[in-house]
């Protein structure tokens, strides 16, 4: 017998068929092994992935392609809940699984891993989607299967703003609120300021510009010359030399962390533009900082919400002592100096708070509890920032404070800024 | 260029059997055909949601695949831009279905209509190029496009992109929303199958393969050889259309992000690695896109890209004229055993 | 005018950038006669090594010399460990065969070192060269520097050595030449070797400026592409020439065009491409080759 072209192929998606058949096609394929029933007040409510004793999360972050740097989150968040099933017997007595999986920030990807976690791994709730387009492509998804997906890796302000997808919510400061931290600085301490900025041309950049315009709105601060920058573009210089020709007097560098360092740079180089330079959060990690060289970023000026690892001043600060502890015994390959795997620690810390509070260890459970966090502190965090969500505020923290570059390392000035107090909440 | 630059795609049409009566071999190829379709449809109602999305997107990178084979595999003529297609047809979808709230089916036409078009535009000076020179332009395209959609946000939404709600289900027909995605996506792709089948087996069909076999040869035998060139490229641009199309209504998002270089890259990988030239390699190839990646992952979480470049320029080694020429070796040697033993 | 020459000036220092590469590509492909995608991910790798023996506390200079041999030898190791099973076979698989090769790279770079950018030691010092107004890096100075003295070696390698003429021939006949008796393995390999040198000078180069990480040759490698081609594929001085126009048109037509500005000006590479292949295939510095069928 001969084997055509089309024989080939098809006995090929018959085997990839029976192979995949395995399955089953359940009505939705959950209330299985992984279940606990809910007693009492939370009847009736989503248990898939947790019972008594264990807890399945999901995260999706690129662990392959450009935005691969963020791939160190999962492993500071994976070492927190290491130490915490190994040494304080989980959440509440839930060993804590995290499954990540890899979507190389593309938007596609991301909806077959976010599938895949749900329908297949059968999490709990996706712990972290990372960038705004992954998690644009899939938060229809999550919500129409009411799955947590819960603190987000993006600061766009949509999480919180947005109405109809209650089932998914963001946690690090959004975009918009550091925005306007640097907008406040500049009104009172630079009045009358000419700003010159470099922003990413995505929704990160866009969101954070746009901010920082609607901020300076009615006050003697100007935008004197834009440019922009393609995460593609080998080199920024081009459009350093042209935002140097404005004679601006403060810089503002929205850029992620290569970009940043060398926006960095070429400000050090020229010397005869020698604007305030202030650096956005993303690119404000000492690891983006030291490659320029220290003596060149003395004065840069930025804004953080969680603690840095590279600070002696939090040398002898408790957490930070159990997080380099915990990281060096469960994350041995890992630096525990990447500020990524401090962030990891401390949205999972904030997690593991959030899901304590909750009432009912369930989906809606956990939902509930991470819309109505009053003042929760955790400790990787500033001190002064807290978690503070209500019905009409959906921005788990919107603190941050200032700080500035001396020496080798940031030292944090003035009170922490509470956006919601200083600006009133956000809306579209 | 030099002589040794030329493309010859010669080694990625499989071999064909001389032996059997034509009739015979045609009528044995609808009997597999009808056995596959039933097999396809008959997968959604036994395979979980997340299967059946999968085999969705394997449809859609089949149809790209398609149109790519059109190019490669029977024009032999490199394309690394193909995402850029993919994206326009996908775009087009998605902006009618946003701003002017259009039915869905009623973007399919349009979106193939607007990639042939670009297609077409964009083919003239392709004509003129080959091989190499024509990869360099189109990965060009393929890198000029992501801030060109930034650019008009009114229209493409910018970096935000657009957000739609999927093709509901009509309540005639009692499937799930996944179910229902893959049966649109399985109507197009049969359909693109037998509309390339159809062109391929036409005048336009013999045309390209004299010109991929031999250009000068072809011209001296009166094919106009632009001609057919640009007629290739956005016939390969349309069913890339089409394929965005779907992907628009199966994912319910578009943004700048979605449609990378990268991909217009590994297309071009999944249908060589596929197998040129046969009808069965862009399946082949969309199942090596759409597995292969996440199979990476579990052999090496902390790289898998390490994983997926070697398997790359393994199946290379393996099988030079993709799975599909590699499968038919298999069963050939098989056939042998078989008969000796 | 003294920040128009000033924009001229900042063009070429990037146009620079985009010859070292180029130069590379044309190495390789004078040498194969194909286009090798992965040739920025392998200069990059390169420079991965050199940052590792510096980091180990080896002076520059020696970490330099070291890593050039390093990449010769790789260079050649590729040649024979991964090209070598598919010579001969359709271009199409080489150009998949390196599109593996550059996934393969950039994975294990970040593998290796992770995807965080490295300081890397810069050879210049940081000064500028002040004249007229005009600011003129020494980093830049330095750059040019280098890419005329690989321009001149390459130069002297084709036009003036056996071993150059002998590659000559087998990229225009693989099959005349072992007739006459070059050794075409060893000439393939060579070129591959020499292809990674140059690329690791290249890499070596620009880190400095784009800093290290493992997709900072990935933004580069299209304007590499559109200098090679502008110059022509078969000239070493094309490959410099072209970078530095394509890094003038491109600075100038972002700061200076309102309608392209900064965000399209990666289309200024593909108008070019397009335009040298379809008014002079052969590009601004290389010979018409006339086709046989």
């Amino acid at each position: 017998m001969r084997f055509t072209a089309i024989g080939r192929t098809a006995v090929t998606a018959t085997l990839v068929i029976a192979a995949a058949a395995c399955g089953g096609r359940g009505e939705t394929g959950e209330g299985q092994a992984t279940t606990s029933a809910a007693q009492g007040q939370c009847q009736g409510q989503q248990t898939t992935g947790i019972t008594d004793t264990t807890l399945k999360l999901g995260g999706i972050y690129p662990l392959s392609g450009p935005a691969s740097a963020y791939g160190d989150i999962p492993k500071g968040i994976k070492a927190y809940f290491d130490y915490v099933n190994a040494e304080k017997g989980g959440i509440d007595g839930r060993k804590v699984e995290l499954v990540v999986r890899d979507d190389g920030y593309q938007p596609p990807k991301a909806v077959e891993e976010a599938r895949r976690l749900v329908e297949q791994e059968q999490v709990f709730a996706l712990f972290q989607t990372l960038g705004t387009p992954s998690t644009t492509a899939t938060w229809d998804y999550t919500n129409q299967r009411k799955v947590p997906q819960v603190f987000v890796a993006t600061g766009a302000s949509q999480w919180g703003t947005d109405t109809e997808h209650p089932w998914t919510i963001g946690w690090q400061p959004n975009y918009v609120s550091e925005a306007r931290v640097y907008a406040q600085y500049l009104k009172t301490e630079k009045p009358g300021a000419k700003v010159a900025v470099l922003y990413q041309n995505d929704d990160f950049g866009e969101d954070l510009f746009g901010g920082f315009k609607r901020a300076i709105e009615g006050t003697d601060v100007t935008v004197v010359a834009e440019q922009s920058y393609e995460v593609t573009d080998p080199s920024i210089e081009p459009q350093m030399r042209n935002l140097a020709e404005s004679g601006a007097d403060v810089f503002l560098n929205v850029t992620t962390p290569k970009f940043g360092s060398q926006a960095l740079a070429a400000d050090a180089k020229n010397t005869k533009w020698n604007p305030l330079h202030i650096v956005n959060n993303v690119a404000a990690s000492v690891t983006v900082l030291k490659p320029v060289g220290f003596e060149n970023v003395q004065g840069v000026v930025s804004s953080s919400y969680y603690k840095d690892p590279n600070d002696p001043q939090w040398a002898d600060d408790a957490e930070m002592k159990l997080y380099k502890e915990k990281m060096a015994q469960y994350a041995p390959g890992a630096d525990p100096n990447i500020p990524y795997h401090t962030f990891g620690w401390a949205v999972a810390s904030s997690f593991h708070k959030a899901l304590e509070a909750a009432p009912c260890k369930t989906r809606e459970g956990l939902m509930e509890s991470v819309r109505n966090l009053n003042n929760v502190q955790v400790d990787m965090l500033l001190p002064g920032v807290t978690m503070q969500t209500s019905a009409d505020d959906a921005f788990p923290i919107e603190s941050m404070q200032l700080m500035e570059f001396k020496g080798e390392r940031w030292e944090v000035f003035g009170e922490v800024i509470d956006t919601r107090k200083e600006f009133g909440p956000l809306s579209n | 260029m030099s002589e040794s630059t030329q493309v010859t795609s010669r080694a990625g049409a499989p071999p064909r059997g001389q032996a059997q009566a034509p009739g015979r071999r045609v009528r044995r190829q609808w009997i597999v055909a009808g056995v596959l379709l039933a097999a396809a449809i008959y997968a959604p109602f036994q395979l979980v949601p997340f299967h059946v999305f999968q085999l969705t997107m394997v449809l859609v990178y089949a149809v790209a695949l398609l149109g790519l084979n059109v190019l490669v595999g029977h024009a032999g003529q490199i394309s690394l831009g193909h995402g850029a297609f993919f994206a326009a047809g996908a775009y087009a979808a998605a902006i009618m279905m946003f701003h002017w709230e259009l039915p869905y089916l009623a973007t399919l036409p349009v979106a193939a209509a607007v990639a042939f078009l670009l297609g077409l535009v964009l083919g003239v000076p392709a004509m003129r190029l080959r091989g190499l020179y024509l990869a360099l332009v189109t990965l060009a395209i393929a890198i000029f496009l992501v801030p060109l959609l930034k650019r008009f946000e009114e229209v493409t939404g910018g970096s935000m992109g657009l957000s739609l709600a999927k093709p509901a289900p009509p309540a005639w027909s009692g499937l799930a929303e996944d179910q229902w995605l893959y049966f649109l996506a399985l109507a197009v792709a049969v359909a693109a199958f037998l509309l390339a089948a159809g062109l391929l087996r036409s005048r336009v069909g013999r045309a390209l393969h004299a010109v991929r076999d031999n250009e000068i040869a072809a011209e001296v035998m009166g094919v106009r050889l632009s001609y057919y060139k640009t007629l290739a490229f956005a016939w390969s641009a349309m069913f890339a259309g089409v394929a965005g199309c779907v992907y628009t209504w199966v994912i319910g998002f578009v943004s700048p992000d979605s449609f990378p270089v990268t991909l217009s890259i590994t297309l071009l990988a999944g249908i060589v690695v596929g197998g040129l030239g046969s009808l069965s390699g862009p399946v082949l190839g969309a199942l090596f896109v759409m597995f292969v990646p996440s199979l990476s992952q579990d052999i090496n979480e902390a790289a898998p890209g390490v994983i997926f470049g070697l398997l790359i320029i393994a199946v290379m080694y393996v099988a030079p004229t993709g799975l599909a020429g590699l499968a038919g070796r298999a069963a050939n040697s098989l056939k042998k055993t078989l008969r000796k033993g | 005018m003294t920040g128009f020459l000033q924009q001229v000036i900042q063009g070429l220092s990037t146009g620079a950038i985009y010859a070292s590469l180029a130069l590379a590509l044309v190495l390789i492909y004078q040498f194969t006669g194909i286009v090798n995608f992965a040739q920025g991910e392998l200069a990059m790798f390169s420079t991965y090594i050199a940052w590792q023996f510096t980091a180990a506390g080896m002076p520059f200079w020696l970490a330099l010399v070291l890593t050039l041999v390093v990449s010769f030898a790789g260079g050649m190791l590729i040649e024979r460990v991964i090209i070598r099973p598919v010579e001969g076979a359709p271009e199409l698989t080489l150009v998949i065969v390196t599109v593996g090769l550059f996934i393969f790279v950039n994975a294990a770079a970040g593998w290796i070192w992770s995807f965080l950018i490295k300081d890397f030691p810069n050879p210049f010092p940081g000064g500028a060269f002040e004249v007229g107004g005009l600011t003129v890096g020494f980093q830049t100075l330095g750059v040019f520097a280098v890419v005329g003295i690989v321009m001149g070696l390459l130069y002297l390698l084709f036009q003036h050595t056996k071993i150059g003429l002998g590659m000559r021939a087998v990229a225009t006949n693989p099959v005349s030449a072992r007739l006459v008796g070059i050794r075409v393995g060893v000439t393939l390999a060579l070129g591959w070797g020499l292809a990674a040198t140059v690329g690791a000078v290249s890499g070596v180069l620009v880190a400095p400026l784009l800093f290290l990480e493992p997709n900072m040759m990935g933004g580069v490698l299209i304007y590499a592409f559109a200098a090679a081609t502008l110059g022509g594929f078969d000239s070493p001085a094309g490959a410099v020439a072209g970078g530095l126009i394509v890094g003038v048109a491109e600075t100038l037509a972002g700061a200076y065009v309102g309608a392209i500005g900064p965000d399209l000006k990666v289309g200024v590479p593909l108008v070019i491409i397009l335009g040298v292949l379809l008014l002079r295939p052969q590009g601004l510095f290389g010979r018409a080759v006339v086709e046989r069928a």
